[in-house]
C-alpha cells in the first residue's frame, strides 16, 4: 500500500545505518544522564538500574526458554525508557514494569509481532497499584529540551524508517489541541504551551513509533498514530487521566494486528539485511481466490 | 471603581474575579515575620489556598485577607460542578496560617563546643476550631435572556452565595455587570473558555445586614467540596489585568503522598545549605530573595516544592517550626477521608466529634509559585504521587566557638573557620544573588570574621 516513492525512501534510509537502535540507545542514555543531573524531581540513579536490569535480566530468561537468540538492544530501550518515565515508591515498581513489559513481549504475540509497546505496557497496570505514577510535568517546557529531544528523535525515527508515524500522532495532537482552544476561545499561547512537553514529545519520538509494536503499512501507521492522538486526548481532557498517552497506547495496540491484515506490507527488520517475507495478508488472498 | 489589591490578591487564589472595591489605597501591610521562620506574609502579593484532594473529592479552602470595605467585596470563582449547600463553608481566619506556619521554608541552629572539651550537641529552633454558618434557603433556578442560570442560592456564614452556569460569556458578563460585579476588562475570554469547559461559577457577596449581627469584623475564609475527576487550580481569571506577577502558595493536602503539577515543572526548592548568622535576623528578607532569585533564574516557569510531608508520620516535622495542625484542623480543610459520614456535617455535629488521632492521617504538599499570564498561560493541573518522601526548606546556622586557643585542637579548629565562613557567604551569595562581598562584610560585623589569629 506504500507509495514506491516512500518505499525507496524508506529502503535508503535503512540501508544508510545498520540499525537505528543503537542511536534509540545513545538518545535515551543521553537525556536519562541529563535528567538524573538536572532534575529535582526527576529520575533517580537507582531505580533507573533497577529497570535497566530487569528489563535486561528478563529479556535474557525469557529468551533462554523461548530458545531464541538473546538481542539485548530492545530490552534495553525499554529499561531506559522506564527508567525515564516510570516512578514509583520502591525499587519493585520499576523491577516489574520492566518485568512485565519484556515478558509480555514473548507472551502475547501475533503474527510474529509482539502486541504491546513493552515500555508502555510496563508502565499503565503498575499505575494501578498506588505505588507508581509518571511526571509529564517533569520536563518543564523548555524550548532547548523540546528541541534536543525532538532531534534525538528525528535522528532515530529517520534511519528506522518512522518518521510519518510521529509527525501523524504530532500532527493530530495538534490539530486536537488548536481545535480545543478554538472551541474554547483560548489564546495560541495555550496549545503551544501544550505542545511544548517533553513527556509528550518522547512518547512521540520514542515509544509510539516502536517499529515493532505499530502497524507495517504506512497508511496504517498513520491511521494509528491519529487513533492513539485521538484517545488520548480525550482521556486526558475529557477524563483527566493525566498517563492518557499510555493509556490510549496500550488500548489500542490490539487495532495493530487488525491494520495489519487490512493493510498487509512487509514486515520490519532492525537490520534491512534480515528483512523478513512478507507476512501472509490473508484478506487479500481470500478477495483473489474468489 | 478599580480593584484594591487587596481583594485582587484574594481573587488571585483561584483565578477568582473580584470587583466592587472602592479607593486605590495601597493595602500591602508588609507583616512582620518570625526570626527563624519564612511564612506566606512575607511575599506582598501572595494569595493562599488549600486544596484538599481524595480520589475526585475536592476541598478548596480559599485564604481572605480581604482588607476593604465588606461591601465592596465580591468574588467569581469556576468551579467543575454545581456545589450543594452543606458543600460551602466558612472557617476560621486562623487555620490556614496554622498550616502555613508549619509548613514555612526554616532555620536551625547549631552550635560548635570549646574543641578543647569536645561534645557536639545540636541545638534546634523551633519557630482553630472549625465554624461553618450554613444558612439554608430557597434554590430556585432562574434563567434569563442572558443565558445565565442560577443553580443555586446560598447564605452561608455572612456570605450570600450563587452558583451560575451560563451559555456565553457575554451574557455572563452583562449579567454580572448587572449584579454590581465589576469584571476587569478581557475577562470575558477567559470566562468563556470555563463555559466551554462546563464549569460553573461560585459567587460571593457580603451580608452587610448578617456581618453586622454576627459582629464579625474580618472576613473568614471560604471553602467549598465537590466531586470532580479535574483536579486543578483556575489561575486564568487572576492574571487577567493584573498588574504584574503574583504568588500563590498552594497547601495540598492529599491521603497518599506528594503533589505535583503535570502541565508545568515543580522543582524542590534549594534547601540544607549553611548560611551565615547574620540571616538568623533578617530570615524573611533572605528567603524572599531565594525565591525571587529562583523565580528570576528559572524565567518564571515553574513551581517551586517547600515542603511535602507525611503529618501522621513517626515525626510530623524535623524540626517543626509551629506546632503540627491536628486533626481536627486538617478535617476541617477538607482531609475527610478517614470520616465519610461527617463528610456533609454541620457546625454543631462538628463540635461534637472527637477525633482520635492527634495527627491526622494527611500528606502535606506546599507549592509557591509566582505567575502571569505570559509564563502560566494555563491553569494548574496537579497528580497525586505516591512518593512520601520528606522535604522541607530549611537552612543552616553553625554558631562557631570564638575563644583562648588553650589546646591544639582549637588552634586546627580555629584554622578551618575562615574556609567556612567562605563557603557560608558563598552559599548566601549564590542563593540570593546578594554581591558577596556585602555578605562578607556583614558577615564580619556579625561574629564571623575572616581574619581569625590563630597563635603559634
Amino acid at each position: 500500500m506504500r507509495s514506491d516513492a516512500t518505499v525507496s525512501i524508506s529502503e535508503f534510509l535503512l540501508d544508510e545505518i545498520e540499525d537505528a537502535r543503537f542511536w534509540q540507545i545513545a538518545a535515551l542514555a543521553s537525556l536519562l544522564c541529563w535528567n538524573i543531573a538536572m532534575l529535582s524531581l526527576g529520575a533517580s540513579l537507582l531505580p533507573s538500574l533497577v529497570a535497566v536490569s530487569a528489563a535486561l535480566a528478563t529479556q535474557i530468561a525469557a529468551s533462554r526458554i523461548a530458545r531464541r537468540p538473546v538481542d539485548l538492544r530492545s530490552p534495553l530501550i525499554t529499561g531506559l525508557s522506564l527508567a525515564l518515565l516510570i516512578r514509583g515508591d520502591a525499587l519493585w515498581v520499576p523491577a516489574l514494569a520492566a518485568a512485565l513489559g519484556i515478558g509480555a513481549k514473548f507472551i502475547f504475540r501475533v503474527q510474529g509481532k509482539h502486541l504491546w509497546n513493552p515500555a508502555a505496557l510496563g508502565i499503565v497496570p503498575l499505575l494501578q497499584t498506588g505505588h507508581a505514577w509518571v511526571s509529564p510535568g517533569q520536563w518543564g517546557t523548555s524550548a532547548t529540551i523540546a528541541a534536543a529531544i525532538l532531534f534525538a528523535g528525528i535522528l532515530v525515527l529517520s534511519r528506522a524508517a518512522r518518521l510519518d508515524t510521529a509527525l501523524a500522532f504530532l500532527g493530530t495532537h495538534l490539530a486536537l489541541l488548536l481545535a480545543r482552544a478554538f472551541w474554547l476561545g483560548d489564546p495560541l499561547a495555550i496549545p503551544l504551551h501544550q505542545l511544548r512537553n517533553g513527556a509528550l514529545l518522547l512518547f512521540a519520538c520514542f515509544m509510539i513509533t516502536d517499529p515493532r509494536t505499530t502497524p507495517d503499512a504506512g497508511p496504517a501507521r498513520l491511521l494509528h498514530a491519529a487513533a492513539v492522538a485521538g484517545l488520548a486526548h480525550w482521556l486526558v481532557f475529557f477524563e483527566q487521566m493525566r498517563p492518557g498517552l499510555y493509556v490510549a497506547l496500550v488500548g489500542l495496540a490490539p487495532l495493530v494486528p487488525l491494520l495489519d491484515w487490512i493493510f498487509p506490507a512487509h514486515g520490519f527488520a532492525w537490520r534491512p539485511g534480515r528483512r523478513p517475507a512478507p507476512q501472509p495478508a490473508q484478506l487479500s488472498d481470500l478477495v483473489h481466490a474468489r | 471603581m478599580t480593584i484594591k489589591p487587596a481583594a485582587r490578591r484574594m481573587a488571585t487564589a483561584l483565578g477568582i474575579v473580584a470587583a466592587l472595591a472602592g479607593s486605590v489605597a495601597p493595602a500591602w501591610a508588609f507583616c512582620g515575620f518570625y526570626v527563624a521562620q519564612a511564612d506566606a506574609r512575607l511575599f506582598n502579593r501572595a494569595s493562599k489556598v488549600v486544596l484538599a484532594w481524595d480520589d475526585g473529592r475536592a476541598t478548596v479552602t480559599m485564604a481572605s485577607d480581604y482588607e476593604g470595605d465588606p461591601k465592596e467585596f465580591a468574588l467569581v470563582v469556576p468551579v467543575p460542578t454545581v456545589v450543594a449547600e452543606d458543600d460551602i463553608r466558612v472557617v476560621e481566619n486562623n487555620l490556614i496560617g496554622k498550616l502555613d506556619a508549619y509548613t514555612a521554608p526554616r532555620l536551625t541552629e547549631y552550635f560548635d563546643r570549646d574543641p578543647c572539651a569536645p561534645v557536639y550537641q545540636r541545638m534546634s529552633r523551633a519557630g482553630g476550631a472549625p465554624m461553618a454558618m450554613p444558612a439554608p434557603t430557597m434554590a430556585p433556578m432562574a434563567k434569563d435572556g442572558l443565558g445565565v442560570t442560577i443553580e443555586a442560592r446560598y447564605q452561608v456564614g455572612v456570605y450570600d452565595i450563587l452558583i451560575l452556569s451560563a451559555q456565553v460569556s457575554d451574557g455572563l458578563v452583562t449579567w454580572l455587570g448587572r449584579n454590581q460585579y465589576r469584571i476587569p476588562a478581557g475577562a470575558e475570554r477567559v470566562l468563556g473558555s470555563y463555559i466551554g469547559q462546563g464549569m460553573h461559577f461560585f459567587v460571593a457577596k457580603v451580608n452587610l445586614g448578617r456581618q453586622e449581627q454576627a459582629g464579625e469584623k474580618f472576613l473568614r475564609p471560604l471553602q467549598v467540596s465537590y466531586q470532580t475527576k479535574k483536579f486543578m487550580l483556575p489561575i486564568r481569571l487572576g492574571t487577567v489585568n493584573a498588574d504584574g506577577p503574583q504568588d500563590m502558595i498552594m497547601f495540598m493536602l492529599t491521603r497518599h503522598g506528594r503533589v505535583e503539577t503535570t502541565n508545568y515543572q515543580t522543582v524542590k526548592m534549594a534547601s540544607g545549605l549553611d548560611v551565615p548568622l547574620f540571616a538568623k535576623d533578617e530570615f524573611g528578607k533572605v528567603y524572599k530573595a531565594v525565591f525571587d532569585r529562583s523565580v528570576a533564574d528559572d524565567g518564571m516557569t515553574r513551581i517551586y516544592e517547600e515542603y511535602a510531608w507525611d503529618m501522621h508520620g513517626y515525626m510530623p516535622c524535623d524540626p517543626c517550626s509551629a506546632p503540627v495542625p491536628d486533626a481536627s484542623d486538617l478535617f476541617t480543610l477538607g482531609a475527610r477521608w478517614h470520616y465519610p459520614q461527617f463528610e456533609h456535617a454541620g457546625i454543631d455535629k462538628l463540635k461534637s466529634i472527637r477525633f482520635p488521632q492527634q495527627q491526622a492521617d494527611a500528606y502535606v504538599t506546599r507549592l509557591h509559585v509566582r505567575y502571569d499570564a505570559a509564563h502560566f498561560p494555563e491553569d494548574l493541573a496537579f497528580t497525586e504521587t505516591a512518593d512520601r518522601s520528606p522535604f522541607q526548606v530549611v537552612y543552616h546556622l553553625q554558631h562557631p566557638w570564638i575563644g583562648e586557643a588553650s589546646c591544639a585542637a582549637a588552634k586546627d579548629y580555629l584554622r578551618t573557620l575562615p574556609a567556612r565562613f567562605e563557603r557560608e557567604a558563598g552559599n548566601l551569595a549564590t542563593l540570593t544573588g546578594w554581591d558577596i562581598g556585602d555578605v562578607r562584610t556583614r558577615m564580619q560585623a556579625n561574629g564571623q570574621p575572616f581574619d581569625i589569629k590563630v597563635p603559634g
